[in-house]
């Protein structure tokens, strides 16, 4: 090779456009051994190079992209000046939660989609900047507690440590309010600790953000089941000013398909909680015991889906199976989810869905019974309705079944508030964005109000209900 | 943190336990349970919640030593803390005056029916109890059954103490003497609550029992604890615990309640081991 054959290639690799970077991640023969975080997360040295890709748009789409209107060229700029802390402060001006979002919000769908790169090539890679700079911030231990501000005098409950809850209770406490979260369960942290999964999102990662809410002075009493242990009208007795009800869409849905009631079937939130939040995966050192089934298959797919069976491999399955009644194509999964889950060995078992759950004489379920399927005209959802195909039954043999065909409304709090409007789903009846409710004083928001969604429309409910809870008590004090 | 306040021995392997718990106090009702957890690796498991002080915020538990959670409950002292006791949970018990009921309550059970005999009888019911265990020493609350019944019946598996028989038969004789019965209680083992909902359902006697399905949440977010009353799934946290013993599939409960039995006792021996160690 000539001295000017050099030169050349050189000028040509520079105009060549640095790629999206890739975040180094656990190989899957290691990771679908253990329960440790999926990807390592940026270097700083490819965060920088990553942050140097975003052009600083002047009107910015992936802005108006995020629910939280998270200023991400603004953070971004930072994390290419080498400013990691301070890309951490924009990033918390309106995102009480980014380390939690850098990993689990669907950018794709959102931020990333609307990516002025993303039109000729690949969208800056803004969720795994988020997530390096929120790392950085709590690994460097120098998270910063904002100054309190003064107080108001006035109480907010809110009732569920979801995204949703600890979202408004951040809004409100910066705001001067005196702020207590109610939780049922033992932990904070609603679907993010019971949920999913550590090796998707770490546990002590939530326990921060959770601590770092505490310093701030909101006050979380758990093992508070509203509904059982306080009622709305009670907490109004105790002086609450407000009360925002963000419990979720804690119910499982199963199917009402024979034999659903037998042992080794699941539904995806009892299967992910004793995993999750009773680290039923370190057994018997933790006391909760789950089924290490040999043969598992989980029923939908969606991202709980994925993190079900992902689990399963986790716990030592030999076979695990996705069973979806439509085509990869209609899966409401994000595809880096299923994409890591055929990288881990799941099989994929399209077009099918179960008829039947077949036991043993102990009531062990050995076998589904399932029946193609293929795909018709588009139904109500845009997506093609699945028709089964007569005289297509066959069998799967399975030793544990998970059930992740979606959750319902969870009835305690509706049932235990007189007045408060639910739909014909149960779900509590908002207008527009605020959250208010039926009931004066009342807000409401996340999964009891949409359904099932995702954690980041969850938070923007709460901001939206933080301004409107704000709004509704200043006009109170006046009067 | 909830602190043990009292801590007393009823049999060699039941005990009874007066916790702080100043919110379920104030609150519970008859017929509703706690899901306590002891420690930071604890699991989740469901307790009736026997009696309550709202004046001195206790609640008192009565558990049975069958696991590894039991056992460290066992090793504890009064002054000693449980990590988490969430409640009230489940449906209170349906209280009205019914007329004359007849409450049963074998092994355990006898403490999950004594608050519900106390609510019956100030309802204005004639309460009529009968409780038993498989031998003499594993009888407990005689005395505070004595007190709301106004006809206390006992029964030993072995004749020990009392009827020599189940608790069924007692029942039967009750039934047979033309007892007029309104509606009937029956709280233990699985096996007792079959036989009794079998036994009462020819003569039409209304026969509530209360289950012990496995919960994990119990707020109605796993359907860990489902069973199936007169062909529906149903959850025991939220929909229960109580329910028409005439419509349960006892068969399912059974079965279900089997789920862990190898990994719950592979987590007790390897309990035990430890503090053998120590």
């Amino acid at each position: 090779m000539t001295h000017t054959g050099v030169n050349a290639m050189e000028n040509k690799e520079k105009k060549v456009k640095v790629p999206r970077q890739k975040m180094p991640e656990q190989a899957p023969k290691d990771r679908v051994r253990n329960f440790d975080e999926v990807p390592f997360g940026y270097t700083e040295e490819l965060a920088i190079t990553e942050a140097k890709r975003c052009i600083q748009c002047k009107k910015p789409g992936c802005v108006a992209g995020c629910p939280v209107d998270v200023n991400i060229p603004g953070f971004i700029k930072k994390i290419a000046e080498g400013d990691f802390l301070g890309a951490a402060r924009v990033l918390k001006e309106t995102n009480s939660l980014p380390a939690v979002c850098g990993r689990v919000c669907p950018q794709e769908d959102q931020c990333e989609k609307v990516c002025i790169l993303g039109k000729k090539g690949e969208a800056v890679a803004i969720g795994r900047l988020e997530r390096f700079a929120a790392d950085y911030e709590r690994n460097a231990g120098k998270v910063s507690i904002p100054e309190p501000a003064p107080p108001r005098g006035q109480k907010v409950a809110i009732v569920g440590a979801g995204p949703s809850g600890l979202t408004i209770a951040s809004d409100l406490v910066k705001l001067g309010y005196e702020v207590t979260i109610f939780e049922a369960l033992h932990k904070a942290g609603g679907v993010l600790v019971y949920g999913i999964p550590e090796f998707r999102l770490p546990k002590a990662i939530v326990q921060a953000e959770v601590d770092y809410l505490k310093k701030l002075g909101v006050k979380i009493v758990v093992n508070a089941l509203i509904g059982r242990y306080k009622t709305v009208d009670e907490l109004f007795a105790e002086g609450y000013e407000a009360i925002y009800l963000a419990v979720g869409a804690g119910a499982p849905v199963f199917m009402n398909v024979p034999g659903e009631n037998l042992s080794g079937i699941y539904s995806a939130n009892e299967y992910l909680t004793r995993s999750n939040l009773m680290k039923a995966y370190r057994f018997p050192e933790y006391a909760t015991p789950i089924v290490r089934g040999r043969n598992v298959a989980v029923i939908g797919g969606g991202n709980v889906a994925m993190d079900s069976v992902r689990t399963a491999l986790r716990l030592g399955a030999e076979n695990a199976y996705i069973i979806y009644r439509r085509t990869e194509v209609e899966m409401p999964a994000r595809i880096e989810e299923v994409h890591h889950a055929k990288e881990e060995g799941v099989q994929f078992k399209l077009l099918t869905n179960p008829v039947e759950y077949i036991g043993n004489e102990q009531g062990w379920v050995k076998a589904i019974k399932c029946q193609r399927m293929e795909l018709g005209e588009p139904d109500s959802s845009g997506r093609r309705r699945p028709i089964p195909v007569k005289g297509s039954e066959f069998l799967i043999d399975v030793d544990t079944v998970v059930v992740a065909v979606g959750t319902n409304a969870n009835p305690i709090v509706p049932a235990t508030t007189p007045g408060l409007e639910v739909n014909k789903w149960g779900y509590i009846v908002t207008k527009g964005e605020s959250g208010e409710t039926s009931r004066c004083g009342v807000y409401a928001g996340g999964d009891i109000v949409t359904g099932a969604a995702t954690v980041i429309l969850a938070m923007g409910a709460g901001r939206k209900a933080a301004k409107a809870i704000h709004e509704y008590l200043c006009g109170k004090k006046k009067k | 943190m909830n602190k043990i306040l009292e801590k007393t021995d009823l049999s060699d392997s039941v005990v009874k336990m007066v916790i702080e718990a100043p919110e379920i106090a104030g609150k519970r009702r008859a017929g509703q349970f706690i899901i306590l957890k002891v420690d930071e690796k604890g699991e989740r498991i469901p307790l009736t919640i026997v009696d309550s002080d709202a004046g001195k915020g206790t609640i008192t538990i009565i558990y049975q030593v069958v696991g590894k959670t039991t056992a460290i409950m066992a090793g504890m002292k009064a002054g000693d803390e449980i990590m988490d006791v969430q409640g009230p949970l489940g449906n209170p018990t349906e209280i009205e005056n019914f007329g004359q009921v007849v409450c049963i309550g074998g092994g355990v059970g006898v403490g999950v029916v004594y608050p519900l005999a106390v609510a019956l009888k100030k309802a204005g019911n004639r309460v009529i109890s009968i409780i038993g265990a498989r031998t003499k020493d594993l009888l407990i609350l005689e005395k505070e059954m004595k007190e709301v019944s106004d006809e206390l019946h006992v029964a030993t598996d072995d004749g020990s103490y009392g009827f020599h028989g189940f608790v069924s038969t007692v029942l039967q004789n009750l039934i047979d003497k033309g007892v007029k019965i309104d509606r009937v209680y029956a709280i233990g083992p699985v096996p007792m609550m079959r036989v009794l909902s079998n036994q009462t359902k020819p003569y039409g006697i209304k026969t509530i029992v209360s289950l012990n399905a496995i919960m994990v949440d119990a707020t109605g977010m796993c359907g860990a604890c489902r069973v199936a009353v007169a062909g529906k799934t149903k959850f025991t946290c939220v929909d229960g615990p109580e329910f028409d013993g005439h419509e349960v599939d006892f068969d399912l409960l059974t079965k279900r309640l089997r789920m862990y039995c190898e990994q719950e006792k592979q987590c007790y021996d390897a309990y035990r081991c430890e503090c053998h160690g120590k």
